[in-house]
């Protein structure tokens, strides 16, 4: 047993990058194509203040003169130029853009992470608990389900407005706003985590970890959680891509983000009262971005899920 | 000489892969005659199933024919256009698929699919379909056929529903049946009239069918010709009789010494060597370490009394209004040091269930576990500690038995870790260690488990059952879900660990002749009650029970092998 | 079937306890209904009164029964904002919610089954593929932007049909509709897309998703080799197995369309119930939004009650088990 060196072992990187995953997503453009354009938004919205040309939210920056200009054309009075030009007070759209998204990604990342744990940890309890706690979670996902989340998270908003005093409620609306949409989101992740914990538990690995003598939160954290991660990761990624919408639906409806920190669905709102005027950059280059982000994210869920699928081979 | 109705003519079916093309069938070719049960065997993967779907013309995507032909009646439909082909299926050659719980839509009654085959393929009006179907539900044996024509598919149990599926197939007088494993899901007196069921209908209607198994039981009791396959390849062919008597290639030769005798016992199973690389067990090194094991106090290390399960069949808030299966019924029996004591018994019949209650992983509604004179069920925390380190268990199922997100080795360490039998910096070369006792290769420790075989996976759990170095072992159908020919390696080593290290062992199963090639002692159960317990012997030879006795007409006979 | 009808029954009841429960805490622990009632000029002796008025001083349990029997009779009180009872502000703005909504519906479910069964049958088809890809832009564009994007074009550029409003209506006994007037119906047309458009992707690629699972069953499979045709295979077997689960999801759907009409009755200032919503969240008019909040749990509840019916009526194993 002395020669154990010559043993070649896999390294973590080698395995990733020999898996069916993987291979499946070389030779998928679409996937590919998606990975790099939401990587591209993700990254630029994150390093947003080296990027954008200004800082609109600054009112140092800021030239009321400014307004209204046409994307690439010099302003009639400064004779600056913008790339995709400016609102209605003088702020560059291109940066209101990537500023705006960041709230939008920060705020729809958030809720999933959030939805996520609950929702993995309620379906978990429920899965391999059972009995009455089962019978509890799931009546009230079930009782959720009933009311379409766009509906809770407006009346969590609602009622979350009701309770914080006035002058917090600017300063509280963007937490307000994820928690609203994380727990609407929430039953989709325990009710498939509930599934799979389901069929995990009638494994016979799991007995044997029984049969060890492992304690209960350790063959749930240890051996059932790691397998049911799969399907979690599917519904995150179209998790993403909903409360992405969900949030520039909110916030479109002006439930949502403040007017202090615009998001994609602001932008739009305030894009929306200048487009029948013919100022339409200020509506279109948000619109656009929201879709190519919502849509590259709902591309990669749906790739995902199929290259998960093993039937579908 | 009566003609061959279908002819397979150096058949080759392929599939492109990731990793290049793929052949399942090479260059197969065998015929079947009217009234001729034609039985091919092989173990899986041996591309058995895949020319029975070539046959029929229902070959998966991406997979296709790419070289031979296939005959019918002096007609070739290989190269037919879809819609030829499909008029073919169901009329001049029907399926019978394995599964009789999933081949039947269940929104729609069984009169209703009878119906609408008919109709598709004979032109009848509807009142003639329908009596059409009724005699032919009749044919199958099944009673009150007109009550059952308005029945859904759930209203049958399982064995009912391959008579369904077979009457669907007789729908248009067919020349050719393929059966793919038609008997395997089903329990083994059920499989038996399902099987007498086939030959008497290929007999009465000159059917020829291909009958597709694993099992040489079904083989030897079912056909009168036999071709082997064995990775795609066609190795032997010829009549029943001739093959399993006296086999002429390695590979029949191997896989026949391998399948358990129901008739006599053997020391060992002997060892099938063709084609795989032959993998030792290193008892000798296992027993040299292994602690003496302390004889129990009463010579019985385990005495089970009046052990009773009930499971919750329809749930209700009231108590009173729950109603209970109940799944063990007052059972008792104690297994001696030393001894491999059999539970047998059908689907069913509670003894899986029985040794989880022993494993504590169901709870029990009743009765005792005595372990060494305590009683199990009433063990605190620390007691039942001490008691799940003194027992293992080895599953049924190698695929689910091991997390799939566990590195080998971690799934080996579990139970050494948190039992803390080795001070830490040990456990991995002891590990390493048991991996390599139990046949694995080197590095084993660091892979997955899917990317082991059944056997090599059935391996693994045998390590990481001896880790613990129990005293006690439960065997809940270990081979099972295995071919025949690894079946024999893991018995052996099963064997090696009674005889060797003093082990004592639990052994359950639904097949008789591993039983007896198994145990020393053997209870029966029949639906949750202890029928009959006795020497192995003693119970094969002279059956007390009726129920027993039974079952043991239902064993295959393989007379044939005998010879050899 | 009985009993399993009985317990759907009794399930929803409590649901509507349980909604209950939430608009009425609502009611009373979200903000101060005296002060909102009252508003800044107000004596002492006006909070008592109120108080005992409203049943506040008495204990929970009391209160919620109260609330509950006040629910029941179609009583929430009055809008803070408006200063109207709440249940004749909804019943002037239901009809235009229910006709925009069922319009969307129909339209949703036709064309959501119709493309959902084709592109399961013809996968790998051009024109399947096609359809596959342009849902996916579908699911990603939030339903406002669809209802702009509309806007501008049908209304704006083109000046083909209204952007906003129902135009006009015909009063059938206290029910206003929309859907005997030329300018009723066109008035109807972009909101019901705009509602419908996002429901149909959804329901398309459910239905697409479920019918290529049931294409993958054993009894395909079997109804295959018994040389049954791809006609009847994919629309008497397939396609009644698909529908089992589907009906379900339908039936959630039906509930989501009347919760999104709040953004189309937004996007196009359509006198609804939903834009009656929006402004009482944002004014935090609770009685307004307790009352919507009942109204539609009933809706919802009532339509999963006739889908689990309707799913009995389906699958017979359902209806045999609850015999």
């Amino acid at each position: 047993m002395s020669d154990l060196s010559e043993i070649e072992t896999p390294s973590r990187l080698r395995r990733m990058l020999d898996s069916d995953l993987f291979y499946a997503f070389r030779r998928s453009p679409v996937a590919m194509v998606s990975t790099l354009v939401a990587l591209l938004l993700i990254l630029s919205a994150v390093f947003a203040p080296l990027v954008a040309t200004t800082n609109p939210f600054d009112p140092a920056s800021l030239n009321l003169m400014n307004g209204f200009t046409p994307p690439m054309e010099p302003n009639a009075f400064t004779g600056e130029s913008f790339l995709l030009g400016t609102d209605d007070q003088g702020r560059d759209v291109y940066s209101t853009i990537l500023y705006g998204m960041r709230i939008s990604l920060f705020v729809g990342v958030t809720a999933v992470l959030f939805a996520m744990v609950l929702g993995i940890v309620l379906g978990l309890l429920a899965g391999y608990v059972g009995g009455w706690t089962d019978t509890i979670i799931m009546r009230a996902a079930d009782v959720q389900l009933t009311f379409p989340s766009i509906l809770v998270a407006m009346l969590i908003f609602g009622i979350a407005k009701g309770i914080t005093p006035i002058e917090y409620r600017d300063q509280m609306a963007i937490w307000v706003l994820i928690l609203a949409i994380g727990l609407s989101d929430w039953v989709q992740f325990a009710r498939v985590v509930r599934g799979a914990t389901m069929v995990e538990k009638g494994k016979d690995y799991v007995a044997a970890a029984h049969l060890i003598g492992r304690p209960s939160l350790s063959i749930m954290l240890r051996h059932i959680l790691p397998n049911v991660l799969s399907p979690v990761l599917v519904i995150a990624t179209i998790s993403l891509a909903l409360a992405i919408i969900a949030e520039a639906t909110l916030s479109f409806l002006g439930v949502g983000a403040p007017p202090t920190q615009p998001s994609l669905g602001t932008l739009i709102r305030i894009g929306q009262q200048f487009l029948f005027s013919g100022e339409w950059w200020i509506l279109f280059f948000p619109a656009c971005t929201l879709l190519v982000l919502a849509l590259s994210v709902n591309l990669l869920g749906d790739w995902l899920r199929d290259a998960l699928n093993p039937r579908l081979k | 000489m009566t003609e061959a109705i279908l002819s397979i003519r150096n058949v080759t079916v392929e599939i492109p892969t990731r990793h290049g093309i793929f052949k399942p069938v090479k260059n197969v070719s065998y015929d079947i005659k009217p009234g001729e049960i034609r039985g091919v065997v092989g173990e899986s993967g041996a591309g058995k199933s895949m020319t029975g779907n070539a046959v029929i013309g229902l070959l998966d995507d991406p997979a296709y024919i790419s070289e031979g032909e296939i005959w019918l009646k002096g007609r070739r439909i290989d190269n037919l256009p879809a819609e030829e082909k499909r008029r073919i299926r169901g009329k001049e050659i029907s399926m019978i698929f394995q599964d009789p719980l999933t081949s039947l839509n269940p929104l729609f009654t069984v009169g209703e699919q009878l119906v609408e085959t008919i109709q598709l393929h004979l032109n009848l009006g509807a009142s003639e379909a329908k009596a059409r179907a009724i005699a032919l539900l009749d044919a199958v044996a099944i009673p009150n056929p007109e009550e059952r024509f308005n029945q859904y598919p759930h209203q049958f149990s399982g064995g009912m529903r391959q008579r369904v599926v077979i009457a669907l197939a007789l729908c248009s007088e067919p020349s050719v049946i393929v059966a793919d494993e038609p008997t395997t899901a089903l329990d083994v007196s059920i499989q038996a009239q399902v099987l007498d069921l086939i030959k008497s209908l290929a007999r009465e209607r000159s059917i020829g069918v291909i009958l597709v198994t694993h099992d040489m039981g079904v083989i030897a009791d079912t056909t009168e010709q036999v071709t082997v396959m064995y990775a795609g390849e066609v190795v032997e062919m010829g009549t029943t009789d001739q093959v399993l008597g006296a086999p002429q290639h390695p590979y029949t030769q191997s896989l026949i010494a391998a399948v358990p005798r129901p008739h006599k016992k053997r020391h060992r199973f002997p060892q099938v060597s063709y084609g795989g690389r032959e993998t030792v067990f290193k008892i000798d090194d296992l027993a040299r370490n292994w602690p003496q094991s302390e004889p129990s106090k009463s010579g019985k290390m385990l005495e089970v009394k009046g052990l009773t399960k009930r499971f919750v069949e329809k749930s209700s808030i009231i108590p009173s209004r729950t109603t209970y299966f109940t799944a063990v019924d007052n059972v008792s029996f104690d297994i001696r040091d030393g001894e491999v004591f059999g539970i047998v018994g059908e689907s069913g019949s509670g003894k899986s269930t029985v040794a989880r209650m022993i494993a504590t992983l169901h709870k029990t509604d009743g009765g005792q576990i005595l372990f060494d004179g305590e009683d199990v069920t009433a063990m605190d925390a620390q007691q039942l500690a001490g008691y799940r380190k003194q027992i293992q268990m080895i599953f049924q199922d190698p695929f689910s038995s091991l997390n799939p997100r566990m590195k080998v080795g971690d799934i080996v360490a579990e139970p050494l870790i948190h039992h803390k039998i080795l001070p830490k910096g040990q456990t991995d070369a002891r590990v390493r260690e048991l991996l390599d006792k139990v046949g694995l290769a080197r590095g084993a420790d660091q892979k997955y488990p899917h990317e082991f075989s059944g056997g090599q996976r059935q391996r693994i759990s045998i390590a990481r059952a001896i880790a613990t170095q129990p005293r006690f072992l439960i065997c809940d159908e270990p081979t099972s879900a295995l071919d025949v020919s690894i079946q024999a390696q893991i018995l052996n080593i099963l064997k090696d660990l009674q005889e060797y290290l003093g082990l004592t062992m639990l052994f359950i199963s639904h097949d008789l002749p591993v039983v007896r090639q198994m145990c020393d002692r053997v209870a029966v159960m029949k639906s949750g009650q202890l029928i009959e317990v006795n020497d192995a012997e003693t119970l094969f030879e002279a059956p007390e029970h009726p129920y027993t006795a039974e079952l043991l007409t239902l064993m295959p006979h393989l007379a044939q092998l005998d010879e050899a | 079937m009985l009993t399993f009808i009985l317990r759907r029954i009794g399930q929803s009841a409590l649901v509507l306890l349980i909604v209950g429960l939430v608009a009425f805490a609502m009611f009373r622990f979200v903000g101060d209904p005296v002060d909102n009632m009252l508003g800044q000029e107000r004596t002492l002796e006006d909070v008592e009164r109120l108080k005992e008025q409203l049943g506040l001083d008495r204990p929970f349990p009391v209160q919620y029964f109260k609330f509950l029997e006040e629910a029941v009779q179609g009583n929430f009180g009055v809008s803070y904002r408006q200063g109207r009872e709440v249940s004749e502000i909804l019943l002037e703005r239901a009809p235009a919610t229910l006709e925009l909504a069922a319009v969307s519906a129909i339209f949703a479910i036709l064309l959501g089954i119709a493309l959902g069964v084709y592109t399961a049958i013809r996968r790998d088809g051009f024109i399947a593929n096609f359809i596959m890809s342009t849902s996916l832009i579908g699911v990603s564009l939030p339903t406002f932007l669809i209802g702009i994007l509309l806007i501008y074009l049908f209304s704006v550029e083109l000046n083909w049909l209204p952007s906003f409003g129902r135009g006009d209506v015909v009063d059938l006994g206290g029910w206003t509709t929309g859907l005997l007037t030329a300018s009723g119906l066109k008035s109807l047309v972009l909101p019901s897309i705009t509602l419908g458009l996002y429901q149909m992707t959804l329901i398309m690629r459910l239905v697409r998703s479920e019918m290529l699972e049931v294409l993958r069953q054993d009894y395909i499979r079997f109804a295959r080799a018994r040389g049954l045709s791809d006609r009847v295979i994919h629309f008497r077997h397939a396609l009644k197995n698909t529908m089992v689960p589907v009906v379900t999801i339908i039936g959630l759907q039906l509930g989501a369309i009347i919760a999104f009409a709040i953004i189309t009755e937004t996007v196009f200032q359509w006198p609804g119930m939903g834009l009656l919503f929006i402004n009482a969240i944002q004014f935090v008019d609770i009685p307004v939004m307790a009352a919507y909040l009942m109204l539609i749990s009933v809706m919802f509840v009532g339509i999963n009650l006739l889908v689990d019916i309707l799913y009995a009526f389906i699958d017979p194993r359902l209806r045999v088990a609850g015999k």
